[in-house]
């Protein structure tokens, strides 16, 4: 049996919510008036499950009683909702915060990529910058001059090497900061979501060079991502988190489906309030619908009809190259395909402050009987991501077409049905 | 399993005991704090034209102002040594406390989106901003010193080198020790509720002139003496006086109090930035 490199023991995290100010110094005098006397924290019992819309009191746990372990040179993916405790599962195994209560123990240097570039400072050069971000990250300055030269070939700037930072493309920014982190080498690597940001052909370079560290170099790595792909391509095993607690943690395949399938908030119609919507002061996402050829949200949804897929959103300030992207992936989360409206808005690609929806039209005849996810991303190709995997889900209650031949047959094979032309003719 | 349950290389805790500084940790992040160092340096005349010169423009203006005020205008006595020097000397000294001081305290503060991502031991920020503001007021001190060499060789004005100067190195280290030690008490005091941060930022100036940095401590009699002689930083700055201009005298008893108050600081400092450190990220 392999050894475990990281045992996590009945940890939990409490936070508590509202602000600080005079109203928690009560608390605070009361709490320390309990450990001297050798008491027991009097506000731990106050804890309650973190449900982001339910109402009640002032803490919350964050975590609460998760064990898990993990095994040297293992991939293990991180997923839930938001606000399931991925982030601050993370927070402590990178030491940022302590836990409430429990006790994690790791075999070897822990490194963690919670955020690239952290540390970088704007007036400093690429080379100055991949120095002390390297160190920030701990490594030595031997090591880092060692792996100097792979570090600016793998992010592609080296003209602008000798160039302060603030004067980068965000893009090249990114870039450098994933470069250094791609070169650390401990021996448990800790990953939060860093490969939303990018263009497609450097998030490619990220996934391909984590894989790298995993397989050829056998560290271990956890990754948290709501990228399905990206989870599915890396993970041996996956842990789903669900309101601060571990619901499970199993194979991939079975993990993914759990989590989408125990998404029971998932739906057709998904709105946030004004306060909540995802996003950033760019563009917030409103809405997503998904609509039937006449326009409703409630009907079943049959392969005969075409699929409307609305996304509302604000545009606080203009913007160019937005792009929203849809992602159609099965009720396994198996990814089918992406598009997104990057070609269809007009020439100069400007969009201007306002209220906008995005509509994707599936065609008819298209998908097959089953349940299927739309996963929204919201970006700037190779300048920033806005809003990361907003997911609404549908069904297709029934199959009009059957190519198979059979009427009212069970479900067709594979992950999409569409009805395509076949010629059938003699020819001899 | 093949290992020994017990060789666990990292074990997060909910607390530690008070007293568990990792010395060997923080050697090992001895590269960061150079580069540290040297940020703080380099990002500080980055974009100007006389770049490090800046660092001895702040002491000749303040000197010539103090000098006007304290000297001319109210006719304070510097116990015979030359006003310039003498005024020079004050303020060399407590430039680097107060800058050692003032940044220390908002270690938690202005570091909050480093130290949420990246965990290493957070005692490094206010190391290297002890050592960066020491290259600084290595340049003051050569400042200091040329002015110093003109008046002791070109001039007859009273300026003697005494004993005292042989405590020059352990001047330095209390002077940013104490600074050292005060600042992070009060940036772990202040991570959770910053008042504390408030009345530092006018403090400064009432520790300023509660000190004899502008006049000397010969200057105040009966109990005014006693309560600027306890001031921790004004045997600090007599001593450095005596040694390099022969004024005023050295005070033995104010001097070991000054040492002792260095260490109080600095323990109580380490002790509760210790205990904050783990958990400050939730309150900050």
């Amino acid at each position: 049996m392999a050894d475990i490199a990281i045992s996590v023991d009945n940890v939990s995290k409490m936070y508590r919510l509202g602000e600080v100010g005079t109203g928690t110094i009560s608390h605070d005098l009361n709490r320390w008036f309990h450990r001297i006397r050798g008491k027991e924290d009097p506000y731990l019992k106050l804890g309650e499950e973190n449900k982001r819309d339910a109402k009640g009191g002032d803490y919350v746990w964050a975590l609460k009683d998760v064990s898990f372990d993990v095994t040297e040179g293992q991939v293990l993916g991180i997923i839930g909702k938001n606000g399931a405790g991925k982030s601050t599962l993370l927070k402590l195994l990178s030491r940022v915060t302590a836990p409430t209560t429990g006790i994690i123990k790791a075999r070897g240097r822990i490194a963690s990529l919670l955020e690239v570039g952290t540390g970088f400072h704007p007036e400093l050069t690429g080379r100055e910058n991949i120095f002390l971000n390297g160190a920030i990250l701990g490594m030595t300055k031997s090591e880092i001059r060692s792996k100097f030269d792979e570090i600016v070939d793998f992010s592609g700037v080296a003209r602008y090497v000798d160039t302060p930072v603030k004067r980068y493309s965000s893009g090249m920014y990114v870039r450098l900061a994933f470069a250094v982190a791609a070169f650390l080498e401990p021996e448990i690597l800790i990953v939060d979501e860093v490969l939303a940001v990018g263009d497609a052909e450097f998030q490619k370079k990220c996934l391909g060079r984590m894989k790298d560290v995993s397989q050829n170099d056998g560290r271990t790595v956890l990754f948290v991502s709501h990228n399905m792909g990206a989870i599915k391509n890396l993970c041996h095993k996956t842990l789903v988190m669900k309101h601060g607690r571990v619901e499970a943690l199993e194979d991939t395949p079975t993990a993914i489906e759990r989590y989408l399938s125990s998404d029971s908030d998932v739906d057709r119609y998904v709105r946030w309030s004004r306060d909540e919507r995802p996003g950033d002061n760019t563009v917030r996402l409103n809405s997503i619908r998904i609509l039937n050829a006449s326009g409703d949200t409630e009907k079943a949804l049959t392969s005969s009809d075409e699929i409307h897929i609305e996304i509302s959103y604000e545009v606080l300030e203009d913007v160019k190259d937005l792009r929203v992207t849809n992602s159609l992936m099965g009720f396994d989360g198996e990814h089918i395909f992406s598009t997104s409206d990057f070609n269809y808005y007009n020439d100069s690609r400007v969009r201007e402050k306002g209220q906008y929806v995005s509509v994707l039209t599936i065609p008819a005849k298209m998908l097959n009987l089953s349940r299927y996810y739309i996963s929204v991303d919201i970006e700037i190709p190779s300048a920033k991501s806005i809003v990361q995997s907003a997911l609404v889900a549908f069904n297709i209650e029934e199959l009009i077409y059957n190519e198979m031949g059979m009427l009212i047959a069970a479900k067709p094979p594979g992950q999409i049905h569409p009805v395509l032309n076949w010629k059938v003719e003699r020819v001899k | 399993m093949s290992k020994q349950s017990n060789d666990w290389s990292l074990v997060i805790e909910p607390k530690q005991s008070l007293l568990d500084i990792n010395l060997k940790e923080i050697w090992r992040y001895r590269d960061l704090v150079m580069l540290l160092v040297k940020r703080d340096f380099v990002a500080f005349y980055k974009q100007t034209v006389l770049g490090p010169l800046w660092f001895a423009i702040q002491p000749i203006l303040t000197t010539a102002v103090y000098v006007l005020l304290f000297n001319r205008v109210a006719n304070i006595s510097t116990e015979g040594a030359p006003p310039i020097l003498f005024q020079m000397a004050g303020i060399t000294c407590w430039m680097y406390f107060s800058e050692v001081l003032l940044k220390t305290s908002d270690t938690f503060i202005t570091n909050a989106s480093i130290f949420g991502k990246v965990y290493f031991p957070r005692i490094v920020i206010p190391v290297s901003i002890v050592l960066s503001s020491m290259i600084r007021l290595g340049i003051q001190l050569a400042l200091f010193f040329c002015v110093w060499a003109y008046y002791y060789f070109f001039t007859d004005s009273n300026v003697q080198v005494t004993w005292a100067a042989l405590l020059f190195p352990v001047l330095i280290v209390l002077m940013g020790l104490q600074g050292l030690g005060l600042g992070i008490l009060i940036s772990s005091l202040t991570s959770k509720y910053r008042d504390l941060k408030y009345l530092l930022t006018f403090g400064i100036q009432l520790l300023q002139f509660t000190t004899t940095v502008a006049y000397p401590l010969s200057a105040a009699t009966g109990n005014a003496r006693d309560l600027i002689g306890y001031h921790p930083f004004t045997a600090i700055l007599e001593t450095f006086r005596f040694g390099f201009l022969g004024s005023g005298q050295f005070y033995s008893g104010f001097f070991i109090y000054s040492v002792i108050m260095t260490f109080v600081f600095l323990i109580a400092g380490i002790l509760v930035f210790n205990r904050v450190e783990k958990t400050f990220m939730d309150t900050v």
